[in-house]
């Protein structure tokens, strides 16, 4: 049996705001629905606001849900959340907001705080005429078939959530918990989310490596040591390919990004990051910082280093 | 009190039941395998319950292999099936077996193994021709249950084991949700292998057996000891053991009143159709076990039901995708392919001897305003809803 808090079982048994919205015929209240789910899905949500033009603000918002228990009790808490905020304070709230407003909710049913939350995204950009059409152009690919999630949804869920397993985005949003057959996209998906930010953990790694090094300097046998002669151009090049190869390769490659050297110029070293560091713009600050000590340090600290 | 109609997942044990198996949980406590006669005297009470179960089941005693559970036995009998005839590398099984089944129907095909699904009809019938087609010379096993844990739809099992046996397969029957339901009788019988479960017949939990036909080259899946002649390992769980015969020998007894169960599980179904619109019987049109409905409440959702139902003391169940974990609803009724404004919202109901008209009268006049109250907060309210035709359309597509 499900482990429903308080709040959730006080809201399924006595739902607040049930129902849909009769339009009042007022030239200052606008009244929209925003659905998501469908029979099929086991779940539905018709969330219904009434919307006042002139401050942009909801007057009243009521529901209509196919559902289980945490499903009628998310949509009930969305309700009681939203009922007087403007809309654009409405669409800052996530689908954890929801859940907090329950006292929590079991992770495999975290899904349904997720069907009030798109709910409600539904029925504001209708009220403000972004076309259902064009929302769904954003939303990237198909991931899962079965219940027709999309990439961003993914993403999303990952970024709001902390995610870090399928099975959890399984219950937040249902993808991949149908035949299955998109479980790996889904790992894919997760992998690379995780990637951009380990990769800011790495780079930070390596600065901090390279400055406990440079405090312990005396212990290093392994390392070239830092006495930097008068290199030739030459010499110069071969060693900043050394150290990148050696050095900062490895361990990027270990997280799914990877450097290469692509000219030098003086103390210019242009290099191109790939891969998964490649798209990340906050990990590519992080990385050139870290790139650049260490070829400071272990060939000439004139160099400076630039992603191109 | 409770109202309990969920004896498919389990039943209460029977208070002679546990008298029976009592000694054996404190002064009886020695091991059957002993040398001493305090030992000795144990292994006389398991080799009495063996004979109690072999006579429900109108099988020899040395035909009773006591073991843990219903899971132990489908993995055991679908192991020594396939050890059997090692050469033959194919199974036939239904799409609407237990998970015991099924799983370790998965786990084979990852072995190499050939695995048929036989589909059922919007009854849950099988299809005898179905069968006649999937069987080949390479055909190690057919298993299938003898009633269906979430409908209580019979199978033909006589006449699924006669084209097994054409073929030279083994046969095995799932029948945890049979036995002590309906009669059965294994001395005239096709069945090679049969499961059950102590349980679901009023006897505590962990405990079963496997009937094994005399005469059928046996491997034993778990390995050890010599206990039940070498074809299942472990000591003896002597008060399950014990437990088990007494229920079996009840069991008998009760077979004469099923009827009344029967009746009981019609008046309950008659009575919700009656009253409430848009509800249907899942599987009623087939034979089933007397104990157990499955009744599609269309536009609302199972889990939210039972949710109503326990606030009432009413104990069901559903194969709603929300009450699993899983986000899939029943692979029963799926199988069966009901449409999806029943498939979320199905209930099932399993009465025991014990059982009230009370209890039936309870549900009946609860049930009507919880339908109402959930179809009240439903976006769905008929098959001509705007939404849901256009979501039909776009799964169809």
């Amino acid at each position: 049996m499900w482990d429903y808090s308080e709040k959730v079982l006080e809201l399924f048994y006595n739902p607040l705001n049930q129902g849909t919205i009769e339009d009042p015929n007022d030239p200052d209240v606008a009244v929209v629905y925003g659905e998501v789910g469908s029979i099929a899905c086991g779940d539905a949500l018709r969330l219904h606001l009434k919307i006042q033009p002139s401050t942009d603000s909801i007057l009243d918002a009521r529901f209509q849900t196919f559902g289980c228990t945490s499903a009628i009790a998310s949509s009930s808490a969305l309700t009681e959340i939203i009922k007087g905020k403007s809309l654009d304070e409405a669409l800052n709230i996530t689908n954890q907001d929801i859940a907090d407003f329950l006292g929590g909710l079991p992770e495999a049913k975290m899904h349904c705080s997720v069907m009030g939350q798109e709910a409600l995204e539904a029925a504001i950009f209708k009220y403000r005429g972004i076309t259902v059409e064009h929302h769904e152009d954003e939303e990237g690919t198909l991931i899962c078939t079965c219940y027709g999630i999309t990439e961003k949804k993914i993403r999303r869920a990952i970024a709001e959530n902390d995610l870090t397993t399928v099975e959890q985005v399984t219950n937040y949003v249902k993808a991949g918990g149908g035949c299955g057959s998109c479980l790996a996209g889904i790992e894919d998906i997760l992998l690379e989310a995780q990637q951009s930010a380990e990769l800011v953990k790495v780079a930070a790694e390596l600065a901090v490596a390279q400055e406990q090094r440079s405090q312990t300097s005396g212990d290093q046998t392994s390392e070239i040591p830092p006495s930097f002669p008068t290199l030739t151009n030459l010499e110069k090049i071969m060693r900043i390919q050394q150290v990148i190869d050696e050095e900062v390769r490895p361990v990027l490659i270990a997280d799914g990004g990877d450097v290469s050297l692509h000219d030098v110029d003086g103390d210019r070293v242009l290099v191109k990051l790939q891969g998964a560091c490649g798209s990340c713009a906050s990990s590519t600050d992080t990385l050139k910082y870290a790139i650049e000590a260490k070829l400071q340090r272990l060939v000439l600290p004139t160099l400076v280093v630039e992603a191109i | 009190m409770v109202t309990y109609l969920d004896n498919n997942a389990t039943t209460r044990t029977d208070p002679d039941v546990l008298a029976a198996m009592l000694p054996y949980l404190s002064e009886l406590y020695g091991n059957p395998s002993s040398m001493h006669s305090f030992g000795g005297q144990v292994g006389a009470a398991i080799e009495d319950a063996r004979t109690q179960v072999a006579d429900l089941l109108g099988a020899e005693p040395t035909e009773i292999i006591f073991n843990s559970c219903g899971s132990e036995g489908n993995n055991t009998a679908i192991h020594a099936a396939l050890a059997a005839q090692p050469e033959k590398r194919h199974i036939v099984t239904t799409a609407v077996e237990h998970p015991a089944i099924l799983s370790v129907c998965k786990h084979l095909e990852k072995k190499g193994y050939t695995v048929t699904y036989l589909s059922v009809d919007g009854r849950g019938e099988l299809d005898l021709m179905e069968l006649e087609a999937a069987m080949t010379g390479g055909t190690a096993l057919v298993t299938t249950m003898y009633a269906n844990n979430e409908t209580g739809v019979i199978f033909p099992v006589e006449q699924v084991g006669a084209i097994a046996k054409a073929y030279g397969a083994t046969f095995h029957v799932d029948a945890v949700q049979a036995v002590g339901k309906v009669p059965i009788n294994l001395a005239t019988s096709t069945i090679d292998m049969l499961t059950l479960s102590g349980h679901k017949l009023h006897a505590p939990k962990g405990i079963g057996a496997l009937y094994v036909r005399k005469g059928f080259r046996f491997r034993p899946f778990l390995l050890g000891g010599h206990q039940e002649r070498s074809r299942r390992a472990g000591t003896h769980n002597v008060p399950g053991i014990v437990a088990l015969g007494k229920a079996a020998e009840l069991a008998q007894l009760h077979l004469s009143h099923a009827q009344r169960e029967a009746e009981l599980r019609d008046l309950l179904e008659y009575g919700i159709l009656a009253t409430i619109p848009d509800t249907a019987v899942n599987g009623g049109g087939a034979p089933r076990l007397p104990n157990t409905t499955n009744i599609g409440f269309k536009y609302i959702e199972g889990e939210a039901i039972l949710f109503m139902l326990n606030r009432e003391g009413i104990c069901a169940s559903s194969g709603s995708a929300c009450t699993s974990g899983s986000l899939d609803p029943s692979h029963v009724l799926t199988a069966m392919g009901l449409p999806y404004t029943i498939l979320h919202g199905s209930i099932r109901f399993s009465l025991s001897r014990y059982t009230t008209e009370a209890e039936i009268r309870q549900v009946l006049t609860v049930m009507p305003d919880i339908v109402e109250r959930l179809r009240a907060l439903s976006p769905f309210n008929n098959d001509q809803a705007e939404w849901l035709q256009e979501r039909d359309v776009a799964l169809a597509t």
